[in-house]
């Protein structure tokens, strides 16, 4: 195939908008998973019914799915914070977070997903937005609103949530328990008590997420499992519990989607992303940018 | 007296066997008559599972209401296969030997009819599938029998309308591009639409499939666009089949025909969804408003199906799959009363000797189990206004390209300029 700069730069501009989408999905697992050792599996679940709630508002009273989700994130957050709660208890001051955690959570990915079965049924939900259908156009480049959208709005949150954790004091906490939860201790910080804001504001990020995925593509409940692979392997590319690690794993999953899709064939796409997964952790195990 | 005594004891146990049949006897007539399968409840195609479960739960009350099948009432056993192919053996597994079903049907689907398939075989199963695409092109089972209207080649009937009306065109088309996703049925689509390709002398500039999980699709169709093909066919499910429309939309594809082979239009979910994003694409349909009289016998359907749909949050419309689903278990309960009883190989002999009255139409099957003549539409969609159901209800935004004897209007073409 003749490679035109026209191509080409759609395909960059393809790649990083569909990175901005994977950062937003992705950052709260580098929060839960990556800072806090939580192993959220149901991650995607939070996604779907951010998608959910932002389409049932949508859908009564028209409202932008993306609006509504940033004005019920609160909701998440406290949803988060009940859920951690749970898990603390029940496993994590038991000493028994890592199988039974795991099994804890994949409960509740299926237990969400048949709530939602149960609720809005198992058809394909999809948004209607004013620029869901606009593409703008700069010259020989494209930008579909439906993507450039959610992309905007993930690098102001992707950006806020790294501010937050470097510049506040409430952040610093939240990564001083990713290393070292004795010293924390020590310095009459409780640490469950930040595991716990910080894990909100993971699940938090999700019900965001979730507004962006169903302006993207139509969602059905079980959706979210497709992602489970993809949030965690963004993750573990980005470096574990850097922020700015996830948002550049995320391009280069996007980017590596794009040209493989544009230039050799989209079936190739998996491989060559989980392929420089395992290149980037044979070379660097630590991540992109892990420490 | 002891011959006396032998004979008392004789009459009395005589007598207790004979209670005792008739009252077993009549146990098993109570006993109901199970019929089961797996659909697709949760995952990808659970809308349409949900569907055809629906259809088919009105046929067993419609049978029931009737007094059953040979005097025992009819129970549907059913499990969810979750779209997931991997689900299927085992699930069929349970309802033979745990649930001790009498008779098996398909789940909704080429996915989760094929691996079905050795099972039914080893077991000498009559086995009705429900939509599964040239599933039997490999095993050559003579007792498989399939409801889709696809005719008795189907990947190649299924791609022909299609072709036919893009060698309508004039100037007649040169080159195309062929993409689905990586699934059983659009790979099933794909090879009858190369064959196609190879008997009309078209040249193939983008041969590709992507994963079905894909978020977006421009990529894809911009690359596409690089090869400036004369003609696009398609073959996805529904997820994709919306993205592959929107990113076609967003890039401003430029071809002649685009379309030929999306699962997902057919519903009403995709159908308002996409809307006016669906007008010039190219699809198969089972039914167009635009052709009603033709289709006589599905009002009785739609009847009992469209109520009962809105209830559950299925599909309103009822257009494609549901009608198709009552129909198949219609063969079925047609071939028992018939033969008079379970026999699987007197059921098969029978649905490959008699031609059924259903709700989709006389239904007669060639020797591979699909129907002897195809009756799949392919259609265009124009003149959406909006992303209400409504519309899809009233003639005039469907226009029947192929077969002839229900065209109604020739393909407008280029693609492009048919957006509105």
């Amino acid at each position: 195939m003749e490679i035109s700069t026209a191509l080409l730069l759609n395909a960059i501009i393809a790649g990083l908008l569909l990175g901005g989408f994977y950062a937003a999905m992705s950052v709260g697992i580098s929060i839960s998973f990556g800072m806090l050792d939580v192993v959220n599996i149901a991650h995607p679940a939070f996604i779907i019914l951010g998608s959910y709630i932002a389409y049932i508002v949508n859908d009564r009273f028209g409202f932008d799915p993306i609006v509504v989700s940033v004005v019920v994130s609160p909701l998440f957050f406290l949803l988060g914070m009940v859920l951690y709660r749970i898990y603390y208890v029940c496993f994590e001051r038991r000493g028994q977070e890592s199988l039974r955690g795991l099994a804890f959570f994949f409960g509740i990915l299926f237990i969400t997903e048949v709530a939602l079965v149960l609720i809005f049924g198992v058809d394909y939900r999809m948004v209607s937005t004013r620029y869901g259908d606009v593409t703008w156009r700069a010259g020989a480049v494209d930008f579909p609103m439906r993507l450039a959208v959610p992309f905007l709005v993930s690098m102001t949150m992707v950006i806020g949530v790294q501010v937050f954790l470097t510049r506040t004091f409430f952040g610093r906490a939240v990564l001083a328990v990713a290393q070292d939860q004795l010293a924390l201790r020590l310095m009459g910080v409780d640490p469950v008590r930040v595991k716990e804001l910080a894990f909100a504001l993971s699940i938090a990020t999700a019900g965001v997420a979730g507004a962006f995925l169903i302006v993207i593509q139509p969602v059905q409940p079980a959706i979210g499992r497709e992602f489970i692979g993809l949030v965690f392997a963004v993750c573990v590319l980005g470096g574990m519990g850097s922020i700015l690690g996830t948002l550049l794993g995320a391009f280069v999953l996007g980017l590596a989607e794009s040209f493989t899709s544009t230039f050799f064939g989209p079936s190739w796409a998996p491989a060559v992303s989980f392929g420089l997964l395992l290149a980037t952790l044979a070379f660097r195990p630590s991540g992109l940018l892990g420490r | 007296m002891l011959g006396n005594g032998v004979v008392g004891i004789s009459r009395r146990v005589l007598g207790a066997l004979v209670i005792g049949f008739a009252l077993s006897g009549t146990a098993l007539a109570q006993q109901p008559l199970k019929i089961g399968f797996g659909m697709s409840l949760t995952g990808p195609l659970a809308g349409n599972g949900k569907a055809a479960l629906i259809s088919m739960q009105i046929w067993a009350e419609d049978v029931n209401a009737k007094g059953g099948l040979l005097g025992r009432k009819v129970e549907l056993v059913y499990y969810d296969d979750q779209t997931n192919p991997a689900t299927v053996p085992s699930l069929y597994s349970k309802l033979l030997d745990v649930d001790k079903v009498d008779l098996v049907v398909s789940g909704y689907g080429t996915a989760v009819i094929a691996p079905a398939m050795p099972l039914m075989m080893q077991r000498n199963m009559a086995f009705m599938g429900l939509f599964g695409l040239n599933v039997n092109s490999k095993f050559k089972y003579d007792r498989y029998f399939q409801i889709m209207p696809a005719g008795p080649d189907p990947a190649v009937d299924w791609t022909r309308g299609y072709f036919e009306a893009a060698m309508a065109l004039n100037p007649k088309p040169g080159t195309v591009a062929l993409v689905g996703a990586d699934a059983e049925y659009p790979h099933l689509a794909l090879e009858g639409a190369r064959v196609h390709v190879k008997r009309l002398g078209l040249k193939v500039v983008y041969d590709k499939t992507y994963p079905p999980n894909t978020v977006d699709y421009s990529p894809i169709v911009r690359a596409i666009q690089a090869t400036n093909p004369d003609l696009v066919y398609l073959a996805s499910y529904p997820p994709d089949s919306a993205g592959m429309v929107r990113a076609a939309n967003e890039v401003g594809l430029k071809t002649r025909m685009f379309g030929g082979g999306l699962v997902g239009p057919q519903f009403a979910a995709l159908k308002t969804q996409l809307g006016p994003l669906l007008n010039g694409v190219i699809n198969y349909e089972a039914y167009a408003p635009d052709i009603n009289r033709k289709f006589p016998f599905l009002d009785q359907f739609l009847a009992k199906y469209q109520g009962r749909a809105v209830k559950e949050g299925v599909d309103p419309l009822g257009f494609y799959l549901p009608p198709y689903a009552y129909a198949m278990m219609q063969v079925l309960e047609q071939a028992i009363k018939a033969t008079g009883g379970l026999d699987q190989a007197k059921l098969a002999d029978y649905m490959h000797a008699y031609e059924f009255d259903t709700y989709v139409g006389k239904v007669r099957f060639a020797r591979n189990g699909e129907w002897s003549v195809p009756r799949m539409l392919t259609v265009q969609y124009h003149g959406i206004g909006g992303n209400d159901l409504e519309q899809w209800t009233k003639p005039g935004h469907v226009t029947v390209l192929y077969p002839n004897e229900y065209k109604t209007g020739a393909v407008k073409a280029p693609y492009h300029e048919n957006k509105k």
